[in-house]
């Protein structure tokens, strides 16, 4: 199952746990995350890889980034 | 294919504290205070006092290195492409918790940077500050778990981005426009200190340098000293850590080789020994950092990078300032003021009552 987290316009540490919890929720394999700073990006993929999960995707148009993890 | 951005590396934070440990300690041996080569909150008063928002004789002076910070930042974002305008995530808390942090680095004297630059140096005073630091920000983070959130931000206009880098330039105008007159407390529209911290600095070319280098890495690699603690606290992440750990190993090598590494607790530079207000002086500033969402210096980063909020934040913090002096809420190295202790915990009251009342609608 895929789930999709709103990161857009949070500022740090809000898109990393947003991320984590919904991680930690178990109910999918796939998360896309939306995140508008490239630090945002690069902490909710850090934070990814460090549960084990994969970043398949880091997809960047007018500012904004969609992210999306797999369980790994 | 998206550029990768090495800075954001282990060794890009890394090297980005090894840098700023390394040139803090320098710029100190050049004419910076002691144990002050670069601190974020002594420097942004030190400006409040060169622009008479508070009349402490001896903390006058606009520093060239916050105007640095700014503006590395802002062309690194350019540059980069990552200049992104943007405001409206709760501006006013945002400019309370700048008064705040700026009251409790004061009455601990420093911000976490100079925490840091402080144990760097030898001054066992900074423990108390850290661990005071360590407790404000592992209070955020409850608050953080409890869904504490300040709101969204909206994408505003790219010349709304540029205010506070703008301010600074108005900032190094005036600093050159009213250079100190020797012997004077009283250039044009600025003032001067003829004595104390503020009559020390390293030449202006130098420290504009220097801080425009860290403003450029610092936006590359997000150094950020609140959350490099908060990080390892909220998630066990040691990758902001690592930049700070540099920073302190970095300082204190360089202290050890220039031969300004002086061990104790007594008589250490712009410092007291009440053990107690350094630690708690420190948690009020780590909560309001915590809340706030970064450090001092992380703020003037995100201004650089066009967050509107994050300069509401600076603002808050110079006119902190303000108050800390005019009503004798900064300590000095003789002790806390008169009025610093009450300040502290009402600054406690305001930063709980923020995070206890604003947290995500629970739909």
């Amino acid at each position: 199952m895929s789930t999709k987290v709103d990161a857009r316009g949070l500022s740090c540490p809000q898109p990393v746990l947003m991320a984590l919890n919904e991680i930690k929720r178990g109910t999918a394999n796939e998360i896309e995350i939306l995140v508008d700073t490239e630090a945002a990006q690069e902490n909710v993929s850090r934070a990814a890889t460090s549960q084990d999960w994969k970043v398949t995707d880091v997809n960047e148009a007018d500012g904004e980034y969609k992210i999306t993890i797999r369980k790994a | 294919m998206r550029f990768r951005n090495i800075f954001a590396t282990r060794w890009g934070i890394i090297g980005t504290g090894l840098f700023i440990g390394v040139f803090a300690a320098l710029l100190q041996k050049w004419g910076n205070p002691g144990n002050m080569g670069i601190c974020v909150a002594c420097f942004e008063r030190d400006i409040a006092g060169a622009l008479g928002l508070h009349r402490a004789g001896v903390v006058q002076y606009i520093r060239p290195e916050i105007i640095g910070f700014v503006t590395g930042s802002l062309i690194s974002a350019y540059l980069f492409k990552e200049y992104r305008p943007r405001l409206g995530s709760a501006p006013i808390v945002r400019f309370v918790l700048g008064v705040f942090a700026m009251i409790g680095s004061l009455v601990f004297l420093g911000c976490p940077w100079r925490a840091a630059l402080r144990l760097a140096g030898g001054d066992g005073n900074a423990m108390l500050g850290l661990l005071g630091l360590i407790v404000g920000i592992w209070i955020g983070t409850l608050f953080f778990k409890k869904g504490y959130d300040l709101g969204r931000t909206q994408p505003t206009h790219a010349a709304a981005g540029w205010m506070l880098p703008l301010t600074m330039l108005g900032f190094l105008i005036l600093l050159i426009a009213f250079p100190q007159i020797e012997g004077q407390n009283r250039s044009g529209v600025l003032y001067y200190s003829l004595k104390g911290p503020g009559s020390m600095h390293a030449p202006l070319l130098i420290s504009l340098g220097i801080s425009l280098g860290i403003g450029f890495l610092a936006q590359r690699s997000r150094f950020c000293t609140m959350g490099a603690l908060r990080d390892f606290i909220l998630f066990r992440q040691t990758h902001l850590l690592s930049g700070l750990a540099a920073l302190i190993i970095a300082a204190f090598i360089t202290n050890l080789i220039v031969g300004q590494f002086h061990l104790g607790f007594e008589g250490q530079p712009v410092a007291h020994t009440m053990h107690i207000w350094n630690f708690m002086g420190m948690v009020l500033a780590g909560l309001a950092f915590a809340l706030a969402g970064g450090c001092p210096g992380r703020q003037l980063f995100l201004s650089g990078e066009g967050d509107g909020d994050a300069a509401v934040f600076v603002m808050g913090m110079i006119v902190g300032a303000g108050f800390a002096h005019n009503f004798g809420l900064a300590s000095s190295p003789k002790g806390v003021g008169p009025y610093g202790i009450p300040a502290v915990i009402i600054g406690l009251a305001v930063c709980l009552f923020i995070g206890f009342t604003m947290r995500k609608r629970i739909s």
